[in-house]
């Protein structure tokens, strides 16, 4: 399958799974699928038979709340099953709706921002340490940049030489209240991590070749790498994009076969 | 209790090669020797508690056993989400310790006045919480820190404390210390006012006993429950506020063991401890104390 039809199910499969939940956060998963779709699609060394794999790359979403993003993805490989997968945010399911680290393929429990960037370079730290060439992916929203954490992390990778550690922001542009620009500007984001001694890629998060020609970049980086991706929340279905509220909102049943004709087409 | 601190991490160390310490940028010339024997299982994180505390849990997740330091409020409270959610939730091989408990940095003011750690990190799963009042508790729980698996706190006192145990005391995890046996009432100490208490009663010869509590989770209940029959009174004292310290532990784990049936009254407690308040004049750390009441 190509990385194009794998976000393409992705997208489906989170639709389906805030439907059923009558769940939220809906655009800020949308806006990282094709992201996630060409990670899990060759660019990450991970055996979805075998989670634990001891040499499995790792990856960390940040922006926990974005979750059924990465549910999907990991089911959708076969890390657990599409069944299990519809129990999401059910009584008793390990699928709660922050990233919990009780779900086959998730190293870390993730839903308070600002905390997995840290934990990333623990663990890009760890392997340099053990000279083992494992990488860590970091996932980041742009809202939660806001967090100074994060920014103790940004001073770290480089002073540390964690070139192993891939960090992708889902820029998107939309946080809880407004806009990045209008909440806190973050601009100019990638002249900030630049000044940081990063190696700052920027690219259409939503093209398939520019995401894998950013990750071939950043694996052969000597700089830590940030991929400063540019997203459109809700991206695939119109009446979703950009707009706030689908932070919030779930989708009607009429809302969700319009959406799925759509992301389909 | 900082000295012995270091050369018992150093010591086992020798032995276990996860020992990995992290720091916050304090503990000039204290770390220096970990440093310098194990420049690989060290790094000095910089003034940023939260990432040191979300690297020690990173560093975990792959297998090492983690130490974080730096003083008072700062390797806890500042960071005590990443303690809560990264560490203790995920059940992490991190050990959180902080020199400077209670008014240890009395005239640096209350930003460095650790009187409700104990309170905060007693109430998150999964961690364990000691206190040592003296450098022979501080170098027994190293060691035993060293070999639990999981998430630990240690509160340490300064440099320089005097010893009040022998050398040759030992204890085990999670246990409490017989210091002297004696008539009527106990007094029950955690952290350094271990050796103010144990003056006290020597200078005035009295015939209370006096119990020293390293851990405080989990406390050592079957300790509580034999003293309770061998005493009318206690007396506990704790150099923390009032609420949530060692003194409500006390209270907690004799209304525990009275609902099971193990003890047949409650006992007579009397705690003193900081009465919700700060202090902000400068003074001795024994100025503090007499300022806050802590006294007996």
């Amino acid at each position: 399958m190509t990385s194009i039809e794998f976000a393409k199910n992705i997208r489906k499969t989170i639709l389906q799974l805030v439907f059923k939940a009558k769940a939220s956060h809906v655009g800020g998963a949308l806006s990282m699928a094709d992201l996630l779709a060409v990670l899990y699609n060759g660019t990450m060394n991970v055996k979805p038979e075998n989670p634990e794999w001891e040499e499995r790359d790792i990856f960390l979403l940040s922006k926990g709340h974005a979750c059924t993003g990465v549910y999907a993805t990991l089911a959708l490989k076969g890390f657990f099953s599409m069944e299990e997968l519809f129990t999401y945010s059910q009584n008793d399911s390990r699928l709660l709706s922050h990233t919990s680290h009780k779900v086959p393929g998730v190293e870390l429990s993730t839903g308070s921002l600002g905390h997995a960037f840290s934990v990333g370079c623990g663990l890009a730290l760890s392997f340099k340490r053990k000279k083992n060439n494992r990488k860590v992916f970091v996932m980041l929203s742009d809202g939660e940049l806001d967090e100074g954490s994060n920014w103790e992390a940004i001073l770290f990778a480089p002073h540390h030489g964690l070139n192993n550690l891939i960090a992708i922001v889902d820029y998107n542009k939309i946080q809880s209240f407004g806009t990045t620009t209008e909440v806190l500007n973050l601009e100019p984001l990638a002249k900030k991590f630049d000044a940081f001694g990063w190696n700052a890629i920027e690219i259409d998060g939503h093209n398939h070749e520019e995401i894998k020609a950013a990750f071939s970049k950043a694996l052969s980086s000597e700089k830590p790498p940030v991929i400063i991706a540019h997203t459109v929340k809700g991206k695939g279905v119109d009446f979703m994009e950009n707009e706030l509220l689908w932070h919030y909102k779930s989708p009607s049943e009429e809302q969700l076969n319009e959406a799925l004709k759509q992301i389909e087409a | 209790m900082r000295t012995a601190f270091v050369q018992q991490l150093i010591e086992e160390a020798r032995k276990d090669h996860k020992v990995f310490l992290l720091t916050g940028d304090l503990g000039f010339s204290v770390l220096e020797p970990f440093a310098n024997e194990f420049p690989e299982r060290y790094i000095n994180v910089g003034v940023a508690e939260q990432n040191m505390t979300g690297i020690a849990a990173g560093l975990a997740m792959d297998g090492w056993n983690v130490f974080t330091y730096s003083i008072a409020n700062f390797p806890t409270l500042r960071c005590i989400e990443q303690i809560r959610y990264d560490v203790c939730y995920h059940n992490l091989n991190v050990k959180v310790v902080s020199v400077g408990a209670g008014y240890a940095y009395a005239s640096l003011g209350a930003s460095h006045h650790a009187t409700e750690d104990i309170a905060m990190m007693r109430a998150i799963p999964n961690i364990t919480v000691a206190s040592p009042g003296d450098p022979t508790e501080a170098r027994l729980v190293t060691t035993e820190f060293v070999k639990h698996n999981g998430p630990c706190y240690l509160r340490l006192g300064k440099a320089g404390e005097p010893k009040v145990h022998a050398d040759d005391v030992s204890f085990t995890f999670g246990a409490g210390i017989e210091v002297r046996k004696g008539n009527g009432t106990a007094v029950l100490t955690c952290g350094a006012m271990l050796k103010y208490a144990a003056d006290f009663l020597n200078e005035n010869k009295s015939v209370f006993g006096l119990y020293s509590f390293p851990y405080i989770k989990p406390i050592d209940k079957k300790l509580l429950k034999k003293i309770a029959i061998e005493y009318n009174e206690f007396i506990v004292i704790e150099e923390h506020q009032l609420s949530g310290g060692f003194g409500s532990v006390i209270l907690e784990a004799y209304n525990d063991l009275l609902q099971e049936g193990l003890i047949n009254s409650f006992p007579k407690i009397r705690r003193i401890a900081i009465p919700d308040k700060f202090i902000s004049v400068a003074g001795s750390q024994e100025h503090l104390r007499k300022l806050a009441g802590l006294t007996l």
